[in-house]
Parts: C-alpha cells; sequence; structure tokens
C-alpha cells in the first residue's frame, strides 16, 4: 500500500466527484439524482481517508469524519427517498423538471 | 363699535359653514340662517358706519407671517370708504337673500345656493375691510371662485357653465396684472400695507415710472374685475346665474370690488396723472361703448348687464378725472338702482318665465308692484330730476368739466342719453302696449321678494339726498374730514351742467316714448335705413368674435400642440422606460426558472469563475 502515490487517491476522487456532479446536475429522474449526490458524498469520503493517511500531519481524524459522513449521508437518503416517495404519491412523477413550485 | 368690524364678514361664514353641513336636508331652514346671519352682520356693520361717522376709525393688525426680516400681516381696518362699502355690501347682500328665499323657493339645490351666498358676502365683506393687498388679493380671489361656483349654479345648462368659465378666465387676465403689480408695489415700499405703500408714494420713494406701471397693472385687475373694456365680455354672459346672483354681482360685490380698489389706492394715482389718464378714458369709452350695445339687446338681464358695465364706466371715469367723491356716491346709488332693477326684472322673469322683452308687454296693470318699483330704478339709474342717480352723474358731469377734460364730458352726456334711451325702452316693451307673452296667468311675486323691492325702492329714490349741491354734502363732508390728503373736490355743482344733463335724460326718455311708447316713429326707422348698424350693435360690436378667432383660437391651438407634445413625445419617452424595464425583467425573470438542476449549474459556473480568477491572479491571499 504505501508505495501508491496521494495523487491516484486524489485523480480517482476527482473522477467520482465530477460523475456525481455531472449525474446532479443533468439527470431528470430524481432518484438518479439522489445516487449522484451520494457518489459525490463518497469521493470526500475518499478524500477524507487519503488526508488521515498521506496528509501533512497524518491522524486518525480524517477517518473518524469519513464514519460520520457516512452516517449522516445514510440518514440523508433515507429522508431523501421519503420525500420522493411522498412526491411521487401526490405527483405520479419523479421527474425533477415538474418540480418547480416554489417558483409560483 | 369699530373694533367689532371683523364680527361682519363672520357672520355669513357661519352661515356657508353651517349650510356647508346641513344644506343638503334643508329647505327653507337653509333661507332663514342665511337670511338672519346676513341681518346680523348688517346691524353690526350699520352700528361700525354710524361709530365710523361719528369720528373713530380702526386699524388692527398682526403678524401672520415672518420671513427673515420680513412680516406679513393679517388683520382689519376701518376708514370712511370702507364703513360706507361694509354697510352697503352687507345691506345688498341681506335684501338679495331676503329675495332669494322666495325665488329660489322651488329648486332643489336652495340649500347649496345659499350657502355660496353666505362664502360669496364673507369674501367681499373680508375683501373690504382688509388693510393690506396681500389679504386683499386673498379674498378678491375668493370673490372670483364665488362667482363662478354661482353663475354656473345651473350647471346642467351648457350656457351657463361655458359662462362660469369665461368669467372666470377673463378675470383672471386682470388677476395676473393685479398680481404683478402688487409684488412690484412690496419689492418698492417693502410692505404690502395700504399706509405703507402711500407713505411711500407720498415721500416719493418709488421712481415715477414704477407708480405709473403699478397704478396701471392694478387697474388692469380692476377692469377684469368691473368689467370695463376690453375685458367685459364676461359680465354679460354671467347673466345665466339665478338672477338674484345677477342683482349680487351686479350691485354690491364683484364687479364693486374694481371700483373699490382703485378708490382704495387713490393716492397711488393721484401721484400719476397718465395713470388717471387712462382710468378715465377707459371709464368714459366703456360708459358709451356697454350704453350703445344696451340699445339694441332684447334679453331683458343683457340690457341690464350692459347697462351696469356702462354705470361702472362712469364711476371709473369720475375717479380718472379726480372725483373721488363722485366715483364713490355712484357706486353707492348704483348699488341701490342696480338692485332694484335686476329684482324686478327677477320678478317679472319669475311671472312670464322669459326673458325675451319682445316677448312680454302690458305688464303694468298685472304687476301693481314690480311695474313701479321698476320704473322708479329705471328713472333713478336715468337720473331723472331729484332721485339718486341724478345727483352721483351729476357729481360725474362737474368733475369732469372741472378737469377740463371737454371730450370726456361730451360721451358722457351721450352715454346719458342712451342710458335714459334704453332704460325706457324696456321699460315700454316689458310693462306697456299689449301683451306678447305666453303665460295665461300673471300673478304678482311673494310678500319675500317685494319687500327688499321696496326697500331698495325707497333707497333709489332717496339715496341721493346724502350729498347734494343744494341740500348738504354730507358724504363730501365726511370723506374731507378724515382722507385731506386724497385731494377732494368740493364742487358744490354747476346749474348749467345740472340743466344740460337733465335735458338730455328727459331726450332719451321722450324719444323711447315716441319709438316704444306712442309708436310715433316706427322701430325700424334707424335699422331699416342703416342695418349694419343695428347688427354690429346686437353682435357686441364682434368683440366676443373677435377674441374667438384671434386670443381663444391662439391659445387653444397652442395648447393643441403642447397636448400632442405631451402625449406623443414626453409620454413617448415614459412609455420607453416602461418597456425597457419590463424586457430586461423578462430577461432575468428567466433565471428564476425553480429548476434546483439550473440553480445549481449557475453556481457550478460560479464556483469554475471564480477558481479561473484565482488561478490566474495567483490567489486571493497574496
Amino acid at each position: 500500500m504505501n508505495d501508491l502515490p496521494l495523487s491516484l487517491f486524489l485523480v480517482l476522487a476527482l473522477v467520482l466527484f465530477c460523475v456525481g456532479l455531472y449525474g446532479a446536475l443533468s439527470k431528470r429522474n430524481a432518484v438518479i439524482v439522489l445516487i449522484s449526490i451520494e457518489l459525490m458524498l463518497n469521493a470526500v469520503n475518499l478524500n477524507l481517508v487519503a488526508f488521515s493517511k498521506y496528509g501533512v500531519i497524518p491522524s486518525i481524524k480524517g477517518q473518524v469524519f469519513a464514519l460520520f459522513t457516512i452516517t449522516v449521508a445514510a440518514a440523508e437518503a433515507a429522508v431523501g427517498l421519503a420525500i420522493l416517495f411522498a412526491l411521487y404519491r401526490t405527483r405520479g412523477t419523479v421527474n425533477v423538471d415538474d418540480m418547480d413550485d416554489l417558483k409560483n | 363699535m369699530v373694533d367689532y368690524a371683523w364680527l361682519v364678514p363672520l357672520f355669513p361664514l357661519l352661515s356657508f359653514v353651517i349650510l356647508l353641513f346641513f344644506g343638503q336636508r334643508w329647505r327653507s331652514g337653509a333661507a332663514y340662517t342665511g337670511v338672519i346671519l346676513t341681518f346680523l352682520s348688517f346691524v353690526v356693520a350699520v352700528t361700525v358706519l354710524i361709530d365710523q361717522i361719528g369720528g373713530s376709525t380702526a386699524a388692527v393688525t398682526f403678524d401672520w407671517l415672518r420671513i427673515g426680516d420680513t412680516v406679513l400681516s393679517m388683520g382689519f381696518a376701518v376708514q370712511p370708504l370702507n364703513a360706507l362699502m361694509l354697510a352697503l355690501v352687507a345691506f345688498v347682500s341681506f335684501l338679495v337673500q331676503l329675495y332669494s328665499k322666495g325665488y329660489m323657493a322651488e329648486d332643489p339645490r336652495i340649500g347649496i345656493f345659499f350657502a355660496y351666498l353666505g362664502l360669496f358676502t364673507f369674501s367681499m365683506l373680508a375683501l373690504v375691510i382688509s388693510p393690506n393687498l396681500l389679504q386683499f388679493y386673498i379674498f378678491w380671489e375668493l370673490v372670483g371662485v364665488c362667482s363662478f361656483l354661482l353663475i354656473g349654479f345651473y350647471y346642467y345648462k351648457e350656457e351657463a357653465k361655458a359662462a362660469a368659465k369665461k368669467a372666470f378666465i377673463v378675470t383672471r387676465i386682470g388677476d395676473v396684472a393685479l398680481f404683478i403689480g402688487m409684488i412690484l408695489l412690496f419689492w418698492q415700499a417693502g410692505s404690502f400695507a395700504f399706509a405703507d405703500i402711500f407713505e411711500a408714494v407720498e415721500a416719493g420713494n418709488i421712481a415715477p415710472g414704477m407708480v405709473t406701471l403699478t397704478a396701471i397693472l392694478i387697474f388692469v385687475g380692476a377692469v377684469g374685475k368691473s368689467g370695463q373694456f376690453p375685458l367685459h365680455t364676461w359680465l354679460p354672459d354671467a347673466m345665466e346665474g339665478p338672477t338674484p346672483v345677477s342683482a349680487l354681482i351686479h350691485a354690491a360685490t364683484m364687479v364693486a370690488a374694481g371700483v373699490y380698489l382703485v378708490a382704495l389706492m387713490y393716492p397711488l394715482y393721484l401721484a400719476s396723472s397718465a395713470a388717471m389718464l387712462t382710468v378715465a378714458i377707459v371709464g368714459g369709452f366703456t360708459a358709451i361703448f356697454a350704453a350703445s350695445i344696451g340699445l339694441v339687446q332684447r334679453d331683458v338681464k343683457r340690457v341690464l348687464a350692459y347697462s351696469t358695465v356702462s354705470q361702472l364706466g362712469y364711476m371709473m371715469l369720475a375717479l380718472g378725472v379726480g372725483g373721488y367723491v363722485a366715483g364713490v356716491f355712484h357706486l353707492m346709488t348704483h348699488a341701490f338702482f342696480k338692485a332694484l332693477l335686476f329684482l324686478a326684472a327677477g320678478s317679472v322673469i319669475h311671472a312670464v318665465n322669459t326673458q325675451d322683452i319682445e316677448k312680454m308687454g302690458g305688464l303694468w296693470k298685472k304687476l301693481r308692484f314690480t311695474g313701479p318699483l321698476f320704473l322708479a330704478g329705471a328713472l333713478a339709474i336715468s337720473g331723472f330730476p331729484l332721485l339718486s342717480g341724478f345727483f352721483s352723474k351729476d357729481e360725474i358731469f362737474v368733475a369732469t368739466l372741472g378737469a377740463g377734460r371737454w371730450i370726456l364730458f361730451a360721451i358722457a352726456l351721450i352715454a346719458a342719453f342712451f342710458t335714459a334711451f334704453y332704460m325706457f325702452r324696456l321699460f315700454f316693451l316689458i310693462f306697456q302696449g299689449e301683451a306678447r307673452h305666453e303665460e295665461k296667468d300673471v300673478y304678482e311675486s311673494p310678500g319675500s321678494m317685494l319687500v327688499p323691492m321696496i326697500v331698495l325702492g325707497v333707497c333709489a329714490v332717496l339715496g341721493g339726498y346724502v350729498n347734494t349741491a343744494w341740500f348738504g354734502t354730507f358724504l363730501a363732508d365726511w370723506f374731507g374730514s378724515s382722507t385731506n390728503s386724497l385731494g377732494i373736490d368740493e364742487s358744490g355743482g354747476s346749474p348749467g351742467v345740472t340743466i344740460i344733463a337733465t335735458v338730455v335724460v328727459l331726450g332719451g326718455i321722450y324719444l323711447a316714448w315716441l319709438i316704444y311708447g306712442k309708436r310715433a316713429i316706427s322701430r325700424e326707422w334707424l335699422s331699416g335705413r342703416v342695418p349694419w348698424v343695428h347688427k354690429v350693435l346686437y353682435r357686441k360690436y364682434y368683440v366676443d368674435e373677435g377674441y374667438h378667432h384671434t386670443i381663444v383660437w391662439f391659445t387653444s391651438g397652442f395648447s393643441r400642440f403642447l397636448g400632442f407634445f405631451d402625449r406623443f413625445f414626453v409620454n413617448g419617452l415614459v412609455e420607453l422606460s416602461a418597456v425597457l424595464v419590463r424586457a430586461v425583467g423578462g430577461m432575468v425573470r428567466r433565471l428564476q426558472s425553480g429548476q434546483v438542476q439550473t440553480y445549481g449549474t449557475v453556481v457550478l459556473i460560479g464556483f469554475v469563475v471564480v477558481i479561473l480568477i484565482m488561478a490566474v491572479t495567483g490567489g486571493y491571499f497574496q
């Protein structure tokens, strides 16, 4: 493990984040948008873990933060899916473009 | 009592305020309110007059507005001239209101009518006791507003609306000149108070040219208000108002204000012979000009209106030739007999429901009271010997001759001939001959209309004896006792002038009798031979048409151009800005799509831009 450079982890995280960002901004299906957001969160987790190992002052704190993020992300995913479910029941659609009620 | 002179205008004001609140509901109650309060005002005015004749004067002022070192004051003053005017205005106003109670009894808006009358009387009374020009001007304008309201009282009649507007606009022209004159005087004398202005004029602190200029500007204001040529056109049209209003406007209030103004500012005129000459010439010309129009008009009220214009011309002529007492004296007697004539004409109109004298006739036997009263008024205004108009006109002739104005004297004599002629043309056509009216049962007016006429009739007959060459010149003595500086003529009269004037007047009456009474001379004798003379006179010298094709045409054309400019240029600019804002708003509105993903994209783009800037500049923390 030691011979792998930090940049590899960072590049992987960057790619994951960009894929997630693209999905969150461009997909019409709300479920896919949620999944994309999870992807971005995981990219961040990867960064945290990588810096806790290779950072200027290595410490365990980064991994603890990653665990926190995973927990919060799980709760967020549950709430997000519940909202989507309620929306689908009342509206009969999961299309993000139709969800512009705040505009009016 | 002179210290309570301020009470006099307050009663009519009270009447106005009360009727403003309750006038819509009251009918005879409104009439009683107006009549009683005006009567109280008249009583106070008479006590003030008696007290003033006893020699006491009043001048109360208080600071109203302080601008830097300049103090504008308000207050009231009582001198012989305005004490006389106070009593005269309150007297005529009281009688006219009493008359209106009968005349307007069937009008649904009688309450409003009496409210307007109250405001009108208040304005005129307050104008009379003003001690400075500014306060004077305020009430001067209020009088104008009230005349507008009263002339346009029958606002559903197109002619009444037009006449009200015309009266307001034409007098406005004079008011602007008065205002300029007032400001110039304030600039020169440093005060609006009459006393200060006269002091400055007498001390020679104002350049002679400026004195003449301000005197003429103020005279233009009086020309507008008193219906002198060339601003006389509103006065005959003002006949569209109810007849009591005509009596009030023509006898004691509105038109008298102009003559009163000139009399009030007399020291200013005495300081400028050019201004005096202007006043005399305009007055003399108006006297004969209006009298000649009055010869041929067919509407009884119009004839009386032109007669008013002509008589006001006499007053101006008297003032212009130095006959201060003669002018004021004629103002007083004119108030009596002109009010009487209008009220009598109103009584006739009330009886036969027409104003066309060709449709009257033979009313002498049917109107047992109105007929003799009208005759008394006609004799008085013509200057029949021993009636009030005889003495006051005589004074004017003497003053004119005394000043050496031969041409004006001749004009005044011819105008007196015309006056006698048209008054008796009216009398014979209305009361003599066969009945030409369509009304079946002609009946005499009720008592509330007859009583004021009888009182005025007595005044018209006897009013002249306050100042005669034979029995004593009380009026001249009274004015002379307190205002020596006015250079009042003490001319006792001249028998020669009296005889000439009497012959002229009797000649006018005799000619009218020959044509309209005895019918010895055909009515078409003159109009048949020179028809254009009759036509020109009947069309009032085409003055209205002339104004219409020049000033009115130009003004309305110019205002149409301005309206066009406003609509298409100014309004276009405004609309352009509105369109611009709307277009920008429409563009910005697109951004607020409500799409979360769009917002996210915008945030991302912004973030990228920030990163790029930082990369180029080398970072924020540099």
